[in-house]
């Protein structure tokens, strides 16, 4: 029973981290239908921002509590990738609004390819190990163990997911957000400034890439040029799981792609009496994903619409 | 309008990533690779092959700086092959530790007309792309492929300069039991490396005594092992070994901690890296690691290459001396044989045996390095701390220094030193 809490609490940390990701895929599909694959890549340089800003830090030998180094991090790394979101949008994204669909596609991969080299250019090959400045002590809970860092990544991972419903239902701008997602070209005619209300868009879903980038990092003490490639890839399939367009959606099929990696990875060998091991751990998060998009083609929350022209 | 702007602005993204992707590594071949007799100087291109992007870039830089290294000497001592004077380049190539890119790399390295080739850095990749040398007739040393399967398929040009895994996976399997492990856990990350490693292992560590009472995977790209290790937690082993690199080892054992696991930790060479340290931070006290080879500061040539190798290209990160090495024993069997074509030089680098800095270098019949040492490793504050080394070839009078790349007079007084 320990050991069935310990992975879903594993589960549920991987899965607020993943649900922050696929709230940028999300985000920018609902409005422009265009799958972002750079989007991973703004995770990586929120991350390695983040990581350079705390390693100056501690080498000026300002004497300043581990936490509030790492939130000093984050404040540089949030506006930095907002930036960057906005300049990608503006560069590889705006000119080809109009462009068949395939073509932004492909720029976005390109986008990806590019954003990962110039990393590799500016950090190296080196991996970067994040200082161990939160203490990790654990917790324990019933038998398993949670440390203070996973509380804090559920929290905040919880408390922004709210502030974005917040924003998207209750606020003028997440109105106008809803208005150009349904239709841009009624939405402008009623007023709604589209390009503004794109730009606003992917700022947003970069600022939640660059907290999930330090959270990554920060959790497994570890920050590279190459890692916002596998995360990227998951967080679009924890998108895509619970419905792509949809907020609440991006939200429920991270924390479901998290638990059932966890729990998949935990309990495949003994089930299946060692005939399938742990490597299969992808093989069964991949499976529901294709059993959602064969019963359920739109996800699990999202509602089916029709095929914009 | 505005369409015919979108087109050429993608056509123009598009062609600067090629342009990019083509200019990363290698820059065009020259075009007087066969230059004609009368010329004075010739160029012979040797290959270096191994992962220069994406979680392994770090390892397969390292490699490539060290047959850097070696060529540029060579290259500054003016040598004569077959009457002409011989200019060394080295061919750059990315094979992204994957497999199915290094054959298409390998296929690159035949086009490119290479007189040998260092590397590839992965046993994975290693294997797959040796057949295609084999077949092309084109000699291959790979600095760091340790999987036994490379050299048992029979090809004439595939030679290591390193103890393979099944010795180090004995020493390593014999060496937990040493240390009282009763109970084992065993993880790999499915690739010909780590799961060859991790198998040998098993077997030496069963024949011992002890028991495996559980077995993990994951894969080569991965940094969250809490669900295998929150599994292993629960069959309460007194060790764990993984057979992997660096870039896993490090973040696995700073999860095992943070899972409250007491249990000792083992690895290979994989993680046997400055860049482990630093990710597995404070939680890395303890581990032990094996590598093939001597510590680097018990190397005939060690402090010597060290030196010169980080005034150029910084701290080594593991394979480098052997990389170095290989690129050596490649060009001085060259010159031996006065030939730069690998059918005639073939026969030289098997008979080959000289003093490298990581060791004598001389190879069986297999094109095995023969009496490769392996060496146990602690971390102790912060520090990779030798342990013990196993093996290696006995005590012999020094080599002759002028068969030595290394500086000489050195390395032949601290090699009888040791052991």
């Amino acid at each position: 029973m320990d050991i069935f809490l310990q992975q879903l609490i594993n589960g549920l940390v991987l899965g607020a981290i993943y649900a922050l990701v696929a709230l940028g895929y999300t985000m920018v599909y609902g409005i422009l239908g265009l799958i972002n694959f750079a989007h991973g890549e703004v995770v990586m340089i929120g991350a390695m921002v983040a990581l350079s800003v705390i390693q100056l830090l501690l080498g000026s030998g300002v004497a300043l509590p581990g936490p509030l180094i790492v939130a000093l991090g984050l404040l540089v790394a949030i506006p930095t990738c907002m930036l960057l979101g906005f300049s990608i949008e503006r560069v590889a994204y705006r000119p080809l609004r109009h462009a068949p669909r395939l073509t932004p596609l492909i720029t976005a991969i390109g986008m990806s390819i590019l954003l990962q080299n110039v990393a590799m250019i500016i950090w190296g090959r080196q991996y970067i190990s994040f200082p161990a400045l939160i203490p990790a002590t654990p917790h324990q809970v019933g038998g398993a163990t949670i440390t203070d860092l996973q509380i804090f990544i559920v929290l905040l991972a919880a408390a922004i997911m709210a502030g974005l419903l917040y924003l998207v239902h209750r606020t003028r701008l997440g109105r106008a957000m809803r208005a150009t997602s349904q239709n841009p070209e009624i939405a402008g005619l009623m007023g709604v400034n589209i390009n503004t209300v794109i730009s606003i868009t992917f700022v947003i879903g970069s600022g939640l890439a660059a907290v999930a980038g330090v959270m990554v990092s920060a959790y497994y003490g570890i920050g590279h040029y190459f890692m916002g490639f596998t995360l990227g890839l998951k967080a679009f399939t924890a998108a895509v799981l619970g419905g792509i367009g949809n907020i609440g959606g991006a939200m429920l099929g991270g924390l479901l792609l998290g638990v059932i990696e966890s729990l998949g990875a935990g309990y495949i060998g003994p089930l299946t009496g060692g005939f399938l091991g742990s490597h299969y751990q992808d093989v069964f998060a991949f499976l529901v994903l294709i059993l959602v998009l064969v019963f359920r083609p739109s996800g699990l929350l999202g509602e089916r619409v029709a095929e914009r022209a | 309008m505005n369409r015919r702007h979108v087109l050429g602005a993608a056509s123009g993204l598009a062609l600067a990533l090629m342009l990019s992707g083509c200019g990363k590594e290698t820059p065009p071949p020259a075009p007087k690779a066969e230059a004609p007799k009368p010329a004075p100087e010739i160029v012979v291109k040797i290959g270096s092959v191994a992962p220069l992007t994406g979680p392994q870039a770090h390892l397969g830089k390292d490699n490539d700086n060290g047959a850097r290294l070696a060529v540029e000497e060579m290259n500054a001592k003016g040598l004569m092959i077959g009457g002409a004077k011989v200019r060394f380049e080295l061919v750059s190539e990315d094979d992204q530790a994957d497999p199915k890119t290094g054959t298409i790399v390998a296929q690159k390295m035949i086009d490119a007309k290479v007189a040998g080739v260092i590397g590839h850095l992965n046993s994975g990749t290693t294997i797959p792309a040796s057949k295609i040398y084999n077949d092309a007739g084109v000699v291959q040393i790979s600095p760091s492929a340790t999987n036994p399967k490379y050299t048992e398929q029979g090809y004439k040009g595939a030679f290591r300069v390193m103890a393979n895994d099944v010795q180090q996976g004995k020493v390593l399997g014999e060496y937990a039991v040493k240390l009282g492990a009763r109970k084992i856990a065993v993880i790999d990350d499915r690739t010909a490396y780590g799961q060859g490693l991790a198998d040998e292992f098993e077997k030496a560590a069963k024949a011992a005594g002890a028991s495996v009472v559980g077995r993990e995977y994951t894969n080569d790209k991965s940094t969250d092992f809490r669900a295998i290790l929150t599994s292993i937690k629960g069959k309460k082993p007194d060790l764990v070994f993984y057979g992997g690199m660096d870039a896993q080892a490090g973040p696995m054992v700073a999860q095992l901690k943070s899972l409250g696991v007491k249990a000792k930790f083992l690895s290979g060479d994989g993680a046997q890296s400055q860049e482990f340290l630093k990710l597995a931070g404070p939680a890395a006290d303890g581990v032990v690691a094996s590598s093939p080879g001597l510590p680097l500061e018990k190397m005939p040539g060690g402090k010597a290459f060290a030196d010169k190798f980080s005034a150029k290209y910084g701290r080594i990160q593991i394979y480098a001396p052997y990389a170095y090495d290989a690129t050596i024993t490649l060009i001085e069997a060259m010159q031996r044989a006065n030939s730069t074509d690998p059918a005639k030089y073939l026969p030289e680098v098997a008979k080959t045996s000289r003093q490298g800095v990581s060791g004598p270098v001389a190879f069986d019949e297999k094109g095995d390095l023969k009496n490769g040492p392996i060496t146990l490793y602690q971390v102790k504050d912060g520090k990779w701390d030798a342990l013990e080394t196993i093996g290696g070839p006995a005590p012999a009078a020094p080599p002759p220094p002028d068969q030595s790349a290394a500086p000489t007079g050195k390395p032949a007084a601290a090699a009888p030193e040791k052991k």
